[in-house]
């Protein structure tokens, strides 16, 4: 698919010749090439929606039918497909566990993030810039190095597969690079409303929660929504975290587990509803958000 | 004591309001450093101590300097999923890398004389932003679970699409090392292309309009404006969507463990993972410390490889 059609703009025939006009002109001169392109792009947009239509369609198929045609329509809609994954299938549950335990880490790490990025951003104090770059460092580092004895200390701390042991990993994890937008936020905020507030009177904490923290909206809002769908879509952790009990799993964890125990069941119209149910939310999150989404995403991932 | 609760002849003393000030501080970075250090960088230390020691587990970790690496050196199994990493490591880039520019390109340039203007995008380009990125907001696992039924052998998407047209698809996931590495290949690159996507089109908007219209005007196509005006300028977002996407195809971890069985063949983390299960502590963190370094030098080579001069506009 992608490997066949790997296609830079190609070089065009020859220099056009540009008269002020044809900057004017409405019609493109590239002919072949420009159909090509656009078509590319055209195709593109099959190919990435294309496997999340796919899903959305067969979630309303009967197993039988999805196993002998796979690419066929649905003849008939069936709801139960999502009534069995909801319940038998326990999507219900596992939506429920991502709720909670994103409602714990999420909440955790704005507070945290934000606190610690204020102090730093904020005041000077010896270590200042240490503390700064021991965040900052933080972001670098593969989390799969610190797998293996993160499980280590999670079990001597009795967080292991509990729920707010795997919040805490979120939030930890989370930390390094929330701290450090913020921080570099925070820097470009003016000086003067802080001052004023002191003069007023105003604790430092106060000054931070009734003051700063507003101030800050833009910014918490962009690493707010980065945190959201990296904690909701979270998967490496759980799944060495929080790998005990079925029960307990998020979504993410339990939908790569029912792809595989499907292979035996063959309830493929819960999995496929299963799958439809998560994609569904984030989707329409990002529809109707997108802007901030993918502002908030590749400020996040560049640093 | 609070502000408020302080007698008016302390609250502007200035010793008063160091101490106030270093108590907020304290106050404030306490519990976010306690959580970092504990579950981040003890974690990370620790790790690096590990993979010098026979530790299985239990209480008991014994230093055995490099045994761990000379394992590994000798482990066949370890080369192959190496092998595959690296080779994600340098195909993956560079696939979604010249792919996300075209789109981004065409996305903010290619619609040119639209409206009137030297540069504009193609009809529709903010559709394409929306639409490519929306693998981006999936989860890893989901996408792998997606995928693995989209290559499944008989029921589907795209042996399913070769049957109605009367060829019979091979077995994406079923055995062949080559197709295994195609099929993650491409998903690696769908679900990371929209994000370049938006991340160039960002880097490409800001270059002022009239470079372009220089440019078009001294008689450039839409290619030589690519190479010769686009790219150099945005050669820095390039440059470190490079790195990115590098380390993102080294750290591929779910989407090789969900889709691709082991048989066919496994990512390096795969393979740390799995010695993880096996109870093999030390050994694991090794190969973790060796994926560190493999990434720690992939950003240098292109950080050498990749520097130009940084033209300023």
């Amino acid at each position: 698919m992608t490997t066949t059609t790997t296609t830079a703009p190609q070089p065009q025939p020859q220099p056009q010749k540009v008269s002020s006009s044809a900057v004017r002109r409405e019609k493109e001169t590239g002919g072949a090439l420009n159909v090509f392109s656009h078509a590319f792009l055209i195709l593109w947009v099959v190919l990435a929606a294309g496997p999340l239509i796919w899903v959305a369609l067969t979630a309303f198929r009967p197993s039988a039918e999805i196993l002998s045609d796979p690419m066929g329509w649905p003849a008939s809609f069936h709801w139960e497909n999502f009534s069995n994954a909801w319940n038998k299938a326990n999507i219900g549950q596992y939506t429920l566990n991502s709720l909670i335990i994103l409602a714990g880490s999420l909440t955790g790490t704005m507070l945290l993030g934000s606190m610690a990025a204020y102090v730093i951003a904020r005041f000077t104090f010896p270590g200042n810039r240490v503390i700064f770059m021991l965040f900052a460092g933080g972001m670098m580092f593969p989390v799969i190095l610190a797998l293996v004895p993160l499980f280590a200390v999670m079990e001597n701390f009795g967080l292991l597969d509990t729920r707010p042991g795997l919040m805490i990993a979120y939030i930890a994890y989370s930390l390094p690079f929330t701290t450090f937008f913020l921080t570099s936020f925070f820097r470009t905020l003016p000086t003067g409303v802080q001052e004023a507030a002191m003069v007023d009177g105003a604790s430092h904490t106060r000054t931070f929660f009734q003051i700063m923290l507003p101030m800050a909206k833009p910014g918490l809002v962009s690493i707010g929504i980065f945190n959201f769908l990296g904690q909701w879509n979270q998967y490496l952790l759980p799944l060495l975290l929080n790998n005990e009990d079925e029960k307990s799993y998020v979504l993410p964890q339990g939908l790569a587990s029912l792809a595989v125990s499907q292979g035996y069941r063959g309830d493929w119209g819960a999995l496929f509803a299963g799958l439809a149910i998560a994609m569904l939310p984030v989707l329409v999150v990002y529809a109707v958000f997108q802007r901030q989404v993918q502002a908030g995403l590749t400020a996040g991932a560049i640093k | 004591m609070p502000p408020r609760f302080t007698p008016e002849r302390v609250r502007y003393d200035r010793r008063y309001r160091t101490l106030d000030k270093y108590r907020f501080i304290v106050g404030f970075l306490a519990v976010p450093l306690a959580f970092y250090a504990l579950f981040v960088i003890s974690p990370f230390l620790q790790a690096i101590y590990y993979s010098f020691t026979d530790w299985s587990g239990g209480p008991v970790a014994n230093f055995v300097g490099f045994d761990n690496y000379e394992k590994m050196w000798n482990d066949d199994r370890f080369w192959d999923s190496l092998e595959v990493s690296v080779l994600l490591l340098v195909i993956a880039p560079v696939l979604t890398l010249v792919l996300g520019m075209f789109f981004a390109y065409m996305i903010t340039s290619g619609g040119r004389h639209r409206r009137g203007r030297a540069i504009a995008g193609v009809a529709g380009s903010s559709v394409y932003k929306v639409v490519y990125f929306f693998p981006q907001v999936l989860s890893v696992a989901i996408i792998a679970v997606v995928w693995g039924r989209v290559f499944n052998t008989n029921s589907g998407l795209i042996n399913g699409g070769l049957d109605k047209v009367g060829v019979d698809g091979p077995a994406w996931l079923g055995g062949d090392e080559t197709l295994g590495l195609i099929s993650l290949l491409t998903v690696i690159s769908w679900s990371f292309i929209g994000f370049y996507v938006v991340l160039f089109s960002a880097a490409m908007g800001a270059i002022p309009k009239d470079i372009y219209e220089a440019a078009l005007l001294d008689g450039a196509g839409r290619a030589r404006t690519f190479f010769n005006v686009t790219l150099p300028l945005i050669w820095d977002t390039v440059r470190t969507g490079w790195i990115y996407m590098g380390i993102q195809a080294l750290d591929t971890f779910a989407i090789c463990l969900v889709m691709v069985p082991p048989h066919v063949l496994k990512v390096t983390p795969v393979f740390l993972y799995e010695r993880f299960r096996d109870g093999q502590y030390g050994y694991a963190t090794a190969i973790g410390v060796v994926l560190l370094l493999l990434s720690m030098a992939f950003s240098l080579i292109v950080m050498r490889v990749g520097n130009r001069d940084r033209i300023e506009y």
